[in-house]
């Protein structure tokens, strides 16, 4: 095993030699990885079809429209005025479709965002410095992980989205449950990630760079941003990655029993919510967002997938 | 062994009381549950005081913790605002089997759930049934058949099912098998609760009325479990003492089903058992979609209706069950691997 790596990659220097070419830098092998990985590839195409879609169609419908009701043209199906139909109080969900987009995927980034920050900085804290610190962070953490996160979710949300205001966001009128949304996400879905990445410390700890820099006096903060965090980056990149998509069906799942964000703020899941209860006579109203949930988050898995493979060190290729 | 054991008990203890305290605070942020008093004009002042006071709503938070752990029949509350404390509590706490009132139905909340879950019960084990015989099986039967036709398709739905949340599976399952095959003539299957309104209790209507809420929990549940087993079979069957079976003249079906399955579902079996705690608190959504009168149906209406102390126990049971089939299954898996020294 060991002597073919060793010919191949030498053999692979021996063709760089010749071909008077230079050896590829990580980000190039990164680069080239991915673009092997043919659902990757039609993951990101597909994502960004969707994120032309919602950023391109504001162009076509303004927001106020996208929430204006009109009670005497409810529930209608697809026609040439409204292709995708109305919803329960007359809105357009083509338009819903198209705003409500844009704040499901910021929920995504953001609530991700925060989500991996924490679970860095706590499998940071918790590997590098150990003792009662870890033993402190891990037992919240086993705690917090004891509780169904969609049970804790929905707890949350109920209790704190009953506040109906809106609020100024980004420029946009938006109801204030976007931002509790997405700290609540958010702040329930680091334990994972602060795991892997603590364990990983503790393996990186033990390892020659890292004694050596400590050896020479290097501070513990130094150590941490330079020589720890930029080994920690492949399991961060693909959880968030991955999170975004989980974080887009959570919203969707706590819209679903009306504790998500709030109308008139449109989102993919409250989009749906209403049509549970009239599944067969309103196919278009969850067809429409279930279908574009669908393929987001397809599109999604399809990269974390190809990041995956790309940045394990373990598959060279 | 038997040391590895009572350090894990000991160790569940410390996490016990968090996950309880987290929760309880949680709880407790949920909301006043008398909110709705305060509007009432029916309702005096004096007997809303009144109620608060000898609710315990009036004790500092952590005092009620205590109460609600151990009980308040020690502990005297001035129920008259003399200033002398007079009346001892009635309360026995959760640790000496008193779980509580609920509000929302003015009786045990024991009772509350005693009633809810045998029909969860149904639901989830019929659907966790499914779920282990499909998964496993699509699992094996594509591990043997690595990147054929079938196996690809098999990882392409399987990875379609990854992306959609429950209720759309539900919704769908709906609208083909209910409302599309109504249209079409076929017989359609039914969506609404248990039992006919009209009361036919019969286990044919029961079972008839299972088939949709039970896909809708095990067609994402069984994707996973296929790719588990899959990834699980394919480690096994690559490794040496596979192919040194192989070299002693076994046959392929001893191989497979034998040496290979065996060792390849020390995993599954965590997997499992992770996944019995979420039987319990039932299926939050897939419920609602279809009427089902179970946990968490009583869950989100319990929410819905503020209902604090059957949420608490809600709560509890799912972190407790969760807690401790994670201990179950590290014991478990030390006591089927032989490979696993815990000492």
């Amino acid at each position: 095993m060991a002597e073919t790596t060793l010919s191949n990659s030498a053999r692979r220097v021996a063709s760089l030699i010749e071909e008077k070419r230079r050896p590829e830098s990580m980000r190039q092998i990164f680069v080239r990885r991915f673009f092997k990985h043919r659902m990757a590839v039609f993951g990101l195409i597909l994502l960004l079809l969707i994120v032309v879609f919602v950023v391109a169609g504001a162009a076509f419908y303004s927001e106020s429209y996208a929430n204006q009701t009109a009670i005497l043209n409810k529930n209608k199906p697809p026609s040439a005025e409204h292709p995708f139909g109305t919803d329960q109080v007359g809105r357009d969900i083509l338009a819903r479709a198209i705003y409500g987009g844009q704040i499901s995927l910021l929920i995504g980034v953001t609530s991700v965002f925060i989500s991996i920050s924490v679970g860095t900085l706590v499998g940071l804290t918790s590997g590098f410095f150990g003792g009662l610190v870890d033993s402190v962070l891990m037992r919240i953490v086993e705690a917090l992980l004891s509780i169904p996160t969609l049970i804790l979710l929905l707890v949350l949300s109920s209790v704190l989205t009953r506040n109906t205001a809106t609020m100024n966001i980004l420029g946009r009128e938006l109801s204030s449950t976007v931002i509790i949304i997405v700290l609540i996400i958010g702040m329930t879905t680091w334990m994972p990630l602060a795991r892997i990445v603590r364990s990983l410390v503790l393996s990186l700890k033990e390892q020659e760079f890292i004694v050596a820099a400590r050896a020479i006096g290097v501070q513990n903060r130094s150590i941490i941003i330079q020589h720890v965090l930029p080994n920690c980056i492949a399991p961060i990149v693909v959880s968030a990655t991955l999170g975004i998509g989980t974080a887009i069906i959570t919203e969707a799942y706590l819209s679903f029993p009306g504790f998500g964000v709030l109308p008139p703020t449109a989102t993919w899941g409250n989009i749906l919510s209403p049509a549970k209860d009239m599944v067969g006579t309103v196919w278009w109203m969850w067809m429409v967002p279930g279908t574009l949930i669908v393929l987001t988050v397809l599109a999604i898995n399809f990269i974390g997938d190809g990041l995956r493979d790309a940045l394990d060190p373990r598959s060279m290729r | 062994m038997t040391y590895y054991i009572t350090r894990r008990l000991l160790q569940a203890i410390p996490l016990l009381i968090i996950v309880t305290v987290i929760i309880y605070g949680l709880l407790k942020a949920v909301g006043d549950p008398l909110a709705h008093l305060a509007n009432d004009p029916l309702v005096r002042a004096e007997d809303r005081a009144h109620l608060r006071r000898s609710l315990g709503l009036d004790d500092p938070i952590p005092l009620q913790f205590v109460h609600w752990l151990i009980g308040d029949d020690w502990y005297q509350r001035d129920l008259d605002f003399d200033g002398v404390p007079d009346t001892y509590g009635e309360r026995r706490g959760v640790l000496r089997g008193d779980l509580g009132e609920s509000f929302r139905f003015n009786k045990p909340v024991v009772d509350v759930i005693r009633e809810v879950l045998p029909n969860t019960l149904i639901l989830g084990i019929t659907a966790y049934v499914v779920t282990i015989v499909f998964g496993v099986g699509i699992g094996i039967f594509a591990a043997l058949r690595q990147y054929s036709f079938l196996d690809n398709l098999i990882t392409g739905i399987s990875f379609f099912l990854f992306s959609m949340p429950i209720f759309l599976v539900a919704l769908l399952a709906v609208y083909i098998f209910a409302v599309k095959f109504k249209e079409w003539g076929l017989p359609a299957l039914p969506t609404g609760g248990m039992y006919d309104v009209r009361g036919n209790r019969t286990l044919d209507e029961l079972l008839i009325r299972l088939i949709l809420p039970v896909f809708s929990l095990a067609a994402i549940s069984i994707a996973r479990y296929a790719r588990f087993v899959r990834a699980s079979m394919l480690e096994v069957i690559n490794s040496d003492y596979i192919r040194t079976a192989r070299a002693k003249g076994l046959s392929e079906r001893r191989i497979n089903y034998v040496h290979s399955l065996k060792n390849a579902s020390l995993p599954v079996i965590t997997l499992m058992g992770l996944d019995i705690p979420a039987i319990l608190s039932g299926a939050v959504v897939t419920e609602t979609i279809f009427g089902w009168p179970g946990m968490g149906r009583l869950f989100i209406d319990s929410l819905t209706i503020l209902d604090p102390p059957v949420l608490i126990i809600f709560v509890l049971m799912t972190a407790l069950a969760v807690v401790l089939m994670q201990l179950f299954t590290d014991i478990l898996y030390a006591w089927l691997d032989p490979r696993i020294h815990y000492t």
